[in-house]
């Protein structure tokens, strides 16, 4: 059980009911130690991939499917959608916390273009780390190295999570 | 870029219906693979109400906001000029298909730096219940005229 489950007055996986007092006797101890990396990924993004995330997300600037327009307007060619990154960098972390409710904020700077090329696609890859624990609180700082060819996109990306 | 833009009173949205395939789509678009976004039944057993929207899906009821914002007249703001410089989502808890949202925005901080302007946009959504969801923060950078 924790903090955040009770805001929630949701009941996720995990949180039953042990009875009058769940706590009884119960240390709660985390494994976790900074500069632990929790979870990792490689996201193989093509132009299908920006055409099906503009559909989802209503977000419908050219740039991300015309080359010819990218270009007019002096890219390097067509782009990720910066929400697209977004969204798909924080799925590992989901998935290593189980539970999407455990997610209180996260945060990214939008440094560099994804050129996504229009045969070879781009390669987002996606490493998490801890990046500050509070015990106590069960809380803990996470932070994303998100790249493409080892060059990083994002900057002061994170997110604050309440442990599994 | 207009200052008064601080001051500007917007609207709250109309409620923004959160719809279980939309849910699905949006999971499958940004490559989300926890079942409580794909199954209704994973995500019953997980004890939500019904799927779950991954953590940037807020960006789409953000979105409604910043369409205000993009419209108000003499508000000096070219889309074709605008990056996105940052973004913020604080959480109280996640959307789930079923949700019935309202956003309100707020111009919290205009900047100019050179011949560009830096303006943030907050964002708050609430459900129907007047309860708070999620702040979804923007930072977007409007470039001047070269």
């Amino acid at each position: 059980m924790t903090a955040a489950h009770e805001d929630l007055g949701l009941s996720p996986a995990g949180s039953e009911d042990h009875g009058a007092d769940p706590h009884a006797g119960l240390e709660i101890v985390h494994e976790y130690e900074v500069g632990d990396i929790v979870a990792e990924a490689t996201y193989p993004l093509t132009r299908e991939s920006l055409v099906r995330y503009a559909g989802a997300s209503g977000d419908f600037n050219a740039i991300h499917y015309r080359d010819d327009i990218a270009a007019e307007v002096g890219l390097p060619g067509v782009l990720a959608h910066g929400m697209l990154t977004m969204g798909l960098a924080i799925q590992p972390v989901v998935d290593w916390l189980g539970d999407p409710a455990l997610v209180a904020d996260y945060q990214v700077r939008f440094t560099r273009p994804v050129v996504v090329d229009p045969v070879a696609g781009a390669e987002i890859t996606v490493e998490a780390k801890i990046a500050q624990l509070d015990e106590e609180a069960g809380t803990a700082r996470v932070d994303l190295t998100v790249s493409v060819e080892g060059a990083t996109v994002l900057g002061k990306a994170q997110v604050r999570v309440t442990l599994p | 870029m207009n200052p008064d833009l601080i001051d500007h009173e917007f609207e709250k949205t109309s409620p923004y219906l959160v719809g279980r395939e939309k849910v699905r789509e949006f999971s499958r678009a940004v490559f989300a693979s926890n079942p409580v976004h794909l199954s209704v039944e994973a995500a019953r057993n997980a004890g939500y109400p019904d799927l779950v929207a991954p953590p940037t899906f807020a960006i789409v009821v953000q979105q409604l906001t910043l369409d205000q914002l993009f419209a108000v007249e003499d508000a000096g703001i070219e889309l074709t000029h605008v990056v996105h410089g940052s973004q913020q989502f604080g959480y109280s808890r996640p959307i789930v298909a079923g949700d019935e949202l309202t956003a309100q925005l707020r111009v919290t901080s205009i900047k100019t730096l050179g011949g560009n302007a830096m303006v943030t946009a907050e964002t708050a959504v609430h459900d129907i219940d007047g309860e708070h969801v999620v702040t979804a923060t923007s930072t977007l950078v409007v470039r001047g005229d070269a």
